[in-house]
Formats: C-alpha cells, structure tokens, sequence
C-alpha cells in the first residue's frame, strides 16, 4: 500500500487526531508569525475581557491570551517532544540490547529499573526538583531519566519476545554479529510497539510536564506555557470566566489526538500484516 | 434404525471482518441418521468445525448462518429462537473441543463442569448427575472415577482432560455429540486410549456423532461414513470402507495418496560415521532434558530421530546445532570434534551444519524479504555479492519450485506455509552444507503440502548427496523417509539401528507400544489392536 | 492454603520490603547527588557562614552518610521525622493530620469509583463493538486525555460557580463534622474518581474481553447455559483475578493523583504539602512525604500481587 492509500483507509477519528496535531504543529513552529503579540509583552491592564484587539482577553500580568497560547504550544510541546526524544534513545537502546544479549548485566538493569520504577513518577521527580532546582534542562533531564526506565521495561520485553523466534537463532547460526542482529533482525519487528509507545510516552511525558508547571515546579515564568497558564489565572475561574480553561482544554486535545493516532496505528499493526 | 436425526440442506456461514464477508462453509448439506458416526475430514481451512458447530445451530461471533436449514430431529435450528437452542444445546447435542485444557474452566473442579448441564436443563438431580457422571468416568477409564471429578482441570493430564469432557458431553445421553478433533493434541500411544474409550462409549450409548480430525487413520476407526471437505464445500460423501478403497474425486484421491510416498532406501553401508553423538547431556536452566544420548550417522544417509512431546528429541537438535551448549559429552563431524557453542564455530563449521525448523512462520523474519533473507546466508556464509549472489539465488528458487521473478520480493506473510518452508530449506541449502537438521518440518503443515516437501527434501538429499537427521513424531513420515532410527523417550535413546530393523522388529517394549500405536488406514486397525492388547 | 502458596506470598512480602528498603536509600541518598555542598545548596543566595554551618550541624553532614541513613530511617521507623527547615517544627506535626485527610480523601474517591469503572467495564465488555460499548470508550480515552487540573476546574466551574452546588476550596478542618467534611470533600473526590476511573475501566474491559473470548467460556455456551450464567459462573471468577490486580494499581495511581487535586482545591493534605516544601526545597519534610507515598504505592502494588495469586486456581489449588 502507497502512503497516500495508507492515510485514505484512515478511520475518522485518525483524521481528526492528524488534523489537530498538524495545526498546533504549524502553529507552534510558526509562534513569531503567528501570534498577534510577544509572549512576554505586557500589552494592556490585568484580567482584560474579550475584545476585538484581545481575542482572548488578557492574563494576569496584562499579558495577550491568544499569543501566550501559540507561545505555549511552541514550548510546552516542544519541550515534552525533546524530554520524549531523549527519554526514547537511551531507554529504547538500552532495552533492545539488554533483551537481545540477556545475561547478568540484563537482570542487574531490569532489577534496578524495578526498584525506580516501584515509586511513582510525579514523586520521584518531585523529589528530584526539590534537590536539582527547577531549570529547564533539568526538569528535561529529570524526566527524561525517569520516562527512560518505562521505555526501557518495554523495549526490553518486546526484544525479548522476538529472541525467542526461531529466526533468531537462524541469524545466530549465521554467525551475525551482535549489531547486525539487532538491526536487521530485532529493530525491524520492535517498530511497530516502539512507535505506538513513543505516542503514549509522549502524552504522559506532555501530561506530566503540564502538571509540574501547574503546580508551580515545571517550566518557570515568564515563559509562556499552558500548565503554568492555568495556575497564573485560575481565579478567573471563580468568577465565571472560562478563559483558564482554554490552556488546559488544548493539553486535552493534543493529547486525545496523539492518543487517537496512536490507536490507529496499533490496530493496523495488529491487524495487518505487511 | 435408519431413522433421521439430523439433516442439514444448502448451508451457507459467512463471516465478516474488517467490513468484509468471507464465505467460511457454502452449500453444504448432510444427513445424519440415528446411532451413526460421520467423519468430517479436510485440510485446515476447510471448514470442518464451522460446520460442526452449525450442527449445534451455534456460529462463533462474527459468524452467520447466512442461508439454508439445520433440521435436528424434525425442528429448523435456524430460525428457532436462541432460547429453544439453548435447550436443546447440552441436553441432546453436545460438544468436545479439541483442546481440553483451554474448554476446561481452570477455576471450577471436573465434577462441577460435568453435572452442570443436567442440572441447568433440569433433567437430573444433583445425585443422579453424580452418579452418572461416575459411571461414565469409570466407563471411560479414567483413574479413581469416584474421586477424580474433585480434582480441576490443571491436575489431570491432557488425555484423561480429553475423557472428561467426553463425559460431559455424554452425561445426558444427548441424541447427537460434535467431535472436534479431540485427539489432535495428544501424542500417539495416549491417543489409542482416548479413541477406544470415546467409540465404545459412542457404541454403547447408541449416540450419533460427527467426528471432526484431519487424520485418514483415525477417521477411517471412528466413522460409518466419511465426508471429505475443502475450501468450505462438501467435496465427497461415502460409506467408509467404499470410500477408503475407492476414492472417486481427484482432491480425496490425493488425499488418499499420501501416505504412499516412500524414499528409496540406501543399502545398509559400513562407512565411517559423517556425525557422531556422544554422551550428550543437556539442560534447559537446571531441569535436565538429555541423559547421555549417543548417535550416529553415515554420509548421505537419513536418520529419523522419533519421539512424543518432551522427549528431547528438539533439544538434541539445538545441540548438535550449537545452539544449546551440551553440559557434557561432545559432537564430532568427520570424528572431529565441533565445538559446543555455536559462537566458537568457525564460519565453516556454522556453514557446514545447516538447521530447518518446524515452524516457518517462526523461522522467517516477517520483515524480510525472500531476496534478503536468502541472500543474507550467500553473502554471510558463501561471500556471494552482486551478480554471482543474484544468479545463485534464481537457482536456488528453482531448485525449490519456485518463480524468482514472483517470489522473490515477497515479505514471507505473502507465501503460504508450504512455500514458507520452502523458502525454509532454500536458506539451509544456500550454504551449500554436508550436514543438515530437518526440526519436526513437516508437523506444522497440511498433508499433501508436507508431503511435497518430503518429496522435496527427499530430491534434494539424493542430488546434492546430504546427510540428514529427521526429527519427527509421526511414524509415518519416519518410514517414508528414513534410512536409520533412532527412538528416543525422556531424554534417553531406547532404540537404533536401520529403519526395518527399529520399526518393524522392536525389541524395546516402549518402541513396540509406539509402533502398534500409530494408526493405519485400515478400518479394522483399532479392532485389531484391542484384540491383541486384550489377549 | 498449602505450604507452597504461604512461601509464594511471604517471598513477595520479603521482595515488597526489600524493595521499600532501596527506595528510602534512593530517597535519602538523593541528597547526596547535589552538586557541591548541599547545606549551601538548600540556602541559596541568602546563606551566610553562620548559617550554613548551623544548617550542617542539623543535618548532620559532619557525620559519615551510613550513619545518618540509619539515624534517619530509625527516625522514620520510630516516627520521629526530623525538622522543618522552613518552619522549624518537627515533621511529624506537619504531617499527621494531613496524612489522615489525604488516606480519607483516597478513601472516599475508591468507594466512588471503583464500583463505577467495573460497573461500566464489564458493562463495555459485555456489550463489545455496540453503540454503549463505543461511548464509554471514547469517553474514558477522553479522560485519560485531559490533564488532572482540567478535570478539577471544569468541575469547579460547573458544580461551584455556575450552578453552586458545592464549595469550590476544600478547606477542611480537623474540628469540622462528618456532615461538613462530605459537602467539602466531594467535589475533589469526584475530581479523582474522573481521572482514576478511566484506567480502571479500560483494563476490566480488557480483561473481561479477554476471559469471553477463552474456548470455556465458548463452551459454556454450548452446553446450553444462559448468558448470564456464562458470564456469572464461568466468566467472572476467572476474570477476578486480573480485575482485582487492576483495582489495586490503580489505588496507587489514586494515591499520586491526589497531589494535584489536592492542590486546585487547597485541600490540607500530604500531596499540597509535598508541593510546598518541594517549592520551598525544605528537604526533611519532602522525603518523609516521599516515604510515605512510595510505601503506599508499594503496598499497594504488593497487595495487587498477593491478590492475584490468592484467586489464581492454579496456584490455590496446587498439584
């Protein structure tokens, strides 16, 4: 099947999931273009309504709400898309080869990613922030690392359900090196679980960054970001304006549309076979 | 006597999937009389359980009794309500699957499985039900009939799992019971048992059955008729011994044919052994699986290593492969030793032993080309590239009745299973090896399918003058192809030597037991059996 | 219950607190990762020689490290906490009442939404590929979505200021009655039912699924049974296991969850202190929270564990 073919046979919520994520991508990558004002211009008084020069009003420094929203895309995805990244190198490549070459070194890894991943990842991290401060490089460091641990848990059962196929063994009475097998033989059949994982990874990792920021310990003013969005004018909200809302219902929708993406993919993995 | 109990006209089950509908059984029609036992038989895929099931006027979900009519004694199956089905499904037809052990309810004891239906449809109380379920217990030979419903289904073996769901099926004396190949999973000499129990029982009861198996020889001891299926039609129809002896469509006639194949033997020769065994003991992790095996095998000769389930009868081939390290004992080719893991083999070694497993679908990279995957073994094992690597692998497809110019950019999920092993053994032959392990190759793969290939493998050994080892649990393939046997049993080798000495003069208890237990396609076979064992 | 399955759970537990044990020398030892001298570190701009060299003291970084561990977790042990840095009050007075309105906050959110994830699970499963099937699993994708502050505000602003049903602070007090603390507690207990029960539901139907679709289940049909004796005799109890393995995780998510919630609904509980004292980098009391919700979250999981074995027949009923 040609790409395009691939994309027709897309089931309607896959289109929906691929449209959303396309214009928040363009949105993102185009922030300077595309918002009205700076992410950091304070343009008029505290707590605007919604006008014709303030779409959406004004945050609680004077602060534009649309620009801050583009601004925000660009960040806070960008942000968890790179600490998603990171995350996925080092857990994926560490996971694949643990499983393919079991062995000692394999059980002491999974062991001692057991232990980490026997606490849970927002205390974990907290506990990490309270003692690392709260840069950017270090919340991505941070999370990165602790992400790394579940990557690695799934990559390492995935290439360990595929060394016990009997080409495997083919290739071993070959005598392929080490590399070649996992290229040639493992990398080929981890894609489909690895690239379903990656979006899952990804909503949870854009989810936790948005909760950080939220409570106050994620990505620091006053760089515009939708967790941290919602904090600065969450008193808005008692007072009947649903503008806060808006950050947070776009963390919603990217992640619904990564999630509806990444259904379709795992169904036609599953259900294909190419 | 010859009273209808069940006739099915012009059935037609479809199936959808995906926004698809497939045709799963297409105008299929039967009659089945009282007290009589039909034999479905046919390839997989052909839709024998389907068919079975709509017997019962049950379709799996997804599954439609799209058109015609099941009448079960005078009443249309079809378009009676679900909740009449209901009763008269359990009460007088009823079902045994082909795998005891996943029908089984792992939560609920024997006992309670078996009562549960004469209970549910009100036809006995719980006393009579035990009672009964006892008695059928004991006439089917099963071990403590008075305390064995109490064990649950994982604390029984498979073959008295498979006795205790013939007597659930039995324990309201159903009208009509579906058997779908209930002896499939077991292993020959644990076979016998179940078979003569379910037909004396079938007898006794005076119950009509539809018995469901792929396997001639058992069909031809279960079945007053047979009904060969292909492809989801009715293919042919007939008393048994008339259509045994004389098969009338082309498709039954090859069915038919193939356990005729047979290997010209090579006289017995006194050449020095080309690969030796000795003293092999192996463990997987600390649970000892070979005590000492010793073989042997002279160049261009075939040796069949049979064995049931967990006789390391496999794991004698990963290690002589190299696969599994032995813990002790050694290997040798030429009477030279090889060393025990295959990451010391030199790329000679590894090129010269060349391995083909059971299952192809396993065995093939589902991401790989055929071009890759053949090409890989040239350029790793034989230093072929460029053009000589593309001229040899056009060769090798047609050395196995393959079309380079279709098959060989096909990923492996575009091959059926016997292209797949053939695809299989192009690999292996691509190295050009002396020495080459065939792991149960055939044991995956339909009958007349895993007979070309036998033929295959067969041409292949003559021409290019192998040495094989064959491992197998089917005693029919053994002598079709065979020159040498060995006979293993938990982990050790009771019997070797040449194939007619082994098979047909067995000195060893356990290999005679084996020997008789194989089933023949003569209908009085099983009699015949019985009689001597009783005597 | 044989001996097999005793030593089968008492090696879990042994596993359960060995791991416990690694975690509060993870816990503790993260201190030790700060880059350069951590008393300076925690003061920042502010310190002076004076006080860095009393804050040392009180951490007892002039002593070897094993030895505070064992200081420390005998404290934790023994329920001495230690003190504050910011406040200078012992730990264990900052925690203790929070402690018990955050286990009861949990609480109160479990019986919420326990019965309802399975409920509409088994519901889901039952009723596969249907219209009701579809729409509770595009609703719990939804859910599991949106980011656990969303859930809270958009209740807040239905249920407290548009229609004002409910308080939109939870600020409970140790004095206040049952009564009062229920009209308080709702709206963030039904906050954390929303973002716990979309993973409860989604794995009971996923293991329901799983158990219809075994060949016992197949015939259990054919002996003639009805659908609800199907499901009732053969399938649940094969589906419990799995089921009350999923309940058990998720509890632990429960427990986490609650740190956010905790902090839209200024609710007095360990989650919102966590988070302060993280802010205010007031180590003692953020790794005493840390054990805490660390050894919850592991008991929990081992309780999952030893659950699942006690309803595996398999195991329960050994050869």
């Amino acid at each position: 099947m040609t790409r395009l073919a691939v994309l027709r046979s897309a089931p309607p919520t896959a289109w929906f999931g691929l449209l959303v994520l396309t214009v928040v991508a363009l949105l993102a990558l185009f922030a300077p273009f595309a918002a009205p004002y700076g992410e950091r211009e304070v343009v008029a008084g505290p707590f605007e309504v919604w006008s014709e020069s303030h779409w959406l009003g004004t945050d609680n420094l004077g602060r534009d709400m649309l620009s801050r929203l583009i601004w925000g895309a660009r960040n806070t995805i960008g942000m968890a898309l790179l600490t998603t990244m990171i995350a996925f190198v080092v857990g994926a490549a560490t996971g694949l080869l643990a499983g393919t070459v079991g062995g000692w070194a394999d059980r002491l890894l999974a062991w001692i990613v057991d232990v980490i991943m026997a606490m849970p990842s927002l205390i974990l991290a907290l506990l990490l922030i309270s003692i690392f401060g709260a840069s950017t490089a270090m919340l991505i460091g941070i999370i990165a690392a602790i992400e790394a641990t579940r990557v690695f848990r799934l990559s390492r059962a995935v290439a360990m359900n595929i060394t016990v196929m009997e080409y495997l063994d083919a290739a071993r009475l070959r005598g392929e090196s080490l590399p070649s097998i996992l290229w040639r033989e493992v990398l080929p059949n981890a894609s489909a679980p690895l690239v379903a994982e990656f979006g899952l990874r990804f909503c949870f990792v854009f989810l936790f960054v948005s909760s950080l920021s939220f409570l106050g310990l994620g990505i620091q003013p006053p760089t515009a970001d939708w967790g941290s969005m919602v904090r600065d004018n969450a008193t808005l909200i008692t007072y009947g304006d649903v503008t806060p809302l808006l950050p947070a219902a776009a963390i919603a929708l990217v992640t619904v549309s990564v999630n509806l993406v990444v259904d379709w993919v795992l169904h036609r993995s599953s259900g294909l076979k190419d | 006597m010859s009273e209808t109990l069940l006739e099915i006209r012009g059935l037609t089950i479809t199936a959808r999937s995906g926004g698809k509908t497939s045709t799963l059984v297409e105008d299929a029609s039967l009659t089945l009389n009282r007290g009589e036992v039909l034999g479905l038989i046919g390839e997989s895929g052909a839709g024998k359980s389907t068919l079975g099931l709509a017997a019962m006027g049950f379709a799996r979900d997804g599954c439609r009794l799209a058109r015609g009519s099941v009448v079960f004694d005078g009443q249309d199956l079809v378009k009676m309500p679900e909740r009449r089905r209901r009763r008269l499904r359990g009460a007088r037809v009823a079902y045994v699957a082909q795998s005891a052990a996943a029908s089984f309810n792992p939560a609920r004891t024997l006992l309670e499985q078996t009562i549960e239906a004469p209970l549910r449809h009100g036809l006995m109380t719980r006393a009579e039900a035990e009672r009964e379920a006892i008695a059928l217990y004991t006439r089917l030979r099963l071990p403590d009939p008075e305390t064995i419903g109490r064990r649950y289904p994982h604390q029984v073996s498979g073959g008295q799992l498979q006795r205790a769901m013939t007597a659930m099926a039995m324990i309201t004396r159903p009208d009509l019971i579906v058997f779908d190949e209930p002896t499939t999973a077991l292993d020959v000499t644990t076979q016998v048992e179940v078979l003569a129990a379910i037909r004396d029982a079938v007898a006794e009861l005076d119950t009509a059955a539809i018995y469901i198996t792929h396997d001639l020889a058992v069909v031809a001891q279960m079945a007053d008729r047979i009904m060969v299926m292909r492809h989801g039609k009715v293919v042919e129809e007939g008393e048994t011994a008339a259509l045994m002896s004389n098969p009338q469509a082309d498709y039954t006639k090859s069915l038919w044919s193939v356990r005729e194949f047979r290997a010209q033997t090579k006289p017995p020769s006194s050449a020095a052994p080309h690969v030796e065994a000795r003293g092999i003991v192996a463990t997987y992790g600390d649970a000892p699986v070979l005590h000492g095996v010793d073989l042997s095998i002279q160049p261009g000769r075939t040796l069949a290593v049979i064995g049931e389930s967990g006789s390391g009868k496999s794991t004698l081939a990963r290690v002589i492969s190299g696969l599994l390290p032995a813990r002790e004992g050694e290997c040798r080719m030429h009477g030279e030793a090889l060393p025990p893991s295959y990451r010391q083999r030199s790329r000679e070694d590894l090129r010269r032993v060349q391995m083909i497993f059971q299952m192809a679908d396993t065995a093939l990279n589902p991401k790989i080309k055929v071009r890759d995957a053949l090409g890989r073994a040239l350029t790793r094992l034989m230093g072929l590239r460029g053009r000589a690597r593309e001229e040899r692998l056009h060769q090798l497809m047609r050395e196995i009745d393959m079309d380079p110019a279709i098959h060989l950019d096909r990923y492996p999920g575009e091959l059926s299973g016997g292209q797949k092993q053939r695809i299989a053994i192009a690999r292996a032959l691509a190295a050009e090896p002396e020495f080459l392990i065939c792991d149960e190759v055939t044991s995956a793969l339909d009958q007349v399918v895993a007979e070309e290939i036998l033929r295959l493998l067969d041409r292949l050994q003559r021409e290019r003058g192998l040495t094989m080892m064959f491992i197998t649990h089917d005693i029919a393939t053994v002598r079709a192809l065979a020159d040498d046997v060995v006979v293993m049993k938990d982990g050790h080798v009771v019997a070797a030597g040449q194939k007619d000495d082994v098979l047909d003069r067995p000195t060893d208890p356990y290999v005679r037991t084996l020997m008789e237990s194989a089933p023949e396609m003569d209908p009085a076979w099983l009699d015949r059996l019985l009689a001597s064992r009783a005597a | 219950m044989s001996g097999g399955l005793a030593r089968m759970i008492a090696v879990r537990i042994g596993l359960g607190a060995l791991t416990l044990l690694l975690i509060s020398g993870l816990i503790f030892g993260a201190m030790g990762l700060l880059p350069g001298d951590v008393a300076e570190a925690i003061l920042g701009q502010n310190r002076t020689p004076e006080t860095v060299a009393a804050l040392r003291t009180q951490l007892g970084l002039d002593q070897p490290a094993w030895s505070r561990y064992l200081d420390w977790i005998g404290g934790m042990l023994t329920g001495d906490f230690g003190k504050s840095l910011a406040s200078g009050r012992p730990v264990a007075d900052l925690i203790g009442g929070r402690l018990v309105n955050t286990l009861s906050l949990a609480a109160y959110a479990a019986l919420i939404s326990v019965p309802l994830s399975i409920a509409l699970g088994i519901l889901a499963a039952l009723y596969r590929g249907r219209l009701a099937d579809r729409g509770i699993s595009i609703g719990a994708l939804t859910a599991i979505s949106m980011p656990d502050f969303f859930v809270a505000y958009v209740m807040i602003f239905l249920f407290a200021v548009t229609w004002g049903l409910l308080p939109s602070l939870a600020a409970v007090t140790p004095d206040a009655g049952l009564g009062e603390w229920l009209y308080r507690a709702t709206l963030p207990a039904l906050a954390l039912t929303l973002a716990t029960s979309a993973h409860m539901l989604r794995m009971t139907r996923a293991s329901i699924v799983n158990v219809l679709a075994s060949p016992y289940v197949e015939m259990a049909k054919l002996k003639g049974l009805t659908p609800s004796r199907v499901v009732v005799r053969h399938a649940l109890p094969n589906a419990l296991a799995p089921i009350i393995n999923v309940v058990a995780v998720n509890l632990a998510f429960l427990i986490v969850g609650v740190v956010v919630v905790e902090t839209v609904f200024v609710y007095p509980g360990l989650g919102q202190l966590l988070v302060d004292s993280v802010a205010a980098r007031d180590v003692p009391v953020v790794q005493a929270a840390c054990l805490i919700f660390a050894a919850a979250y592991v008991s929990l999981n081992l309780l999952a564990d030893i659950l699942a074995i006690l309803t595996n027949p398999r195991l329960r009923t050994a050869r």
